[in-house]
């Protein structure tokens, strides 16, 4: 574990987190969503749980993006809030 | 200053952690999008895995994979082997019991993520909308008819 490391990604991870919450259009916040899953499997890598950085790379940010985007091209894609 | 050096800085995953949940569950409560709502869960589960993962983190620990040992010729395999597995170190490698823990939750994770989508699309089909107060406004005026 890299202290410095650590402590830059879990800052970012805040960030990224309240921006996928508050951006209105809900194409680009699944892609910060995308951006927060990324940050997190880097994260559990640097916490040498590479096993999960595996499976969060490939379910968290693949997969999930993929499912919310089709949500959103079957919905809407403004969000009121 | 004292709190910030003692309490902050060493257990900084734990208060992320406990920062990251409470966005979740603002996100869960307070947003009107379901579609907003869902990545406040996923933010939510997130969370309580990093905060299993940092259980299992060690100062100066390796990722718990064993290094493969070159010299080890063929005949020494066996018993010779076993007791060189004995004389690993458990504090030169991270915890990877909640690692392992944590892997099925990122599926179930996502499985859960999944239905709720499906069960968006179908609101969306039957309302026309994915706003939660136009959703509530919509079944009231229905009921009220009805």
């Amino acid at each position: 574990m890299i202290p410095a490391f650590d402590i830059l990604i879990l800052v970012f991870l805040v960030i990224t987190a309240v921006i996928a919450l508050k951006v209105r259009d809900l194409l680009s916040a699944t892609m910060i969503f995308g951006i927060y899953s990324f940050l997190m499997c880097l994260l559990w890598a640097e916490m040498g749980a590479v096993d999960v950085a595996f499976t969060e790379a490939a379910v968290g940010a693949g997969v999930s993006a993929v499912f919310l985007i089709a949500t959103i091209y079957n919905t809407r894609r403004r969000s009121s809030d | 200053m004292d709190f910030l050096r003692t309490s902050v800085i060493p257990h900084f995953n734990y208060w992320i952690y406990v920062i990251l949940m409470m966005i979740g569950l603002w996100a869960m409560i307070g947003k009107n999008n379901l579609i907003k709502k869902l990545i406040g869960m996923s933010i939510f589960q997130t969370a309580i895995i990093l905060f299993y993962v940092s259980i299992g983190v060690k100062t100066g620990a390796d990722i718990p994979i064993p290094a493969h040992h070159a010299h080890h010729d063929e005949a020494a395999a066996g018993a010779g082997a076993r007791e060189e597995e004995d004389k690993l170190d458990p504090d030169a490698f991270a915890n990877p019991l909640p690692h392992v823990l944590m892997l099925t939750a990122i599926v179930v994770g996502v499985a859960t993520l999944g239905v709720a989508l499906a069960i968006s699309q179908s609101i969306h089909k039957d309302f026309g909308t994915l706003e939660e107060d136009e959703i509530l406004e919509k079944i009231k005026a229905s009921t009220h008819d009805g």
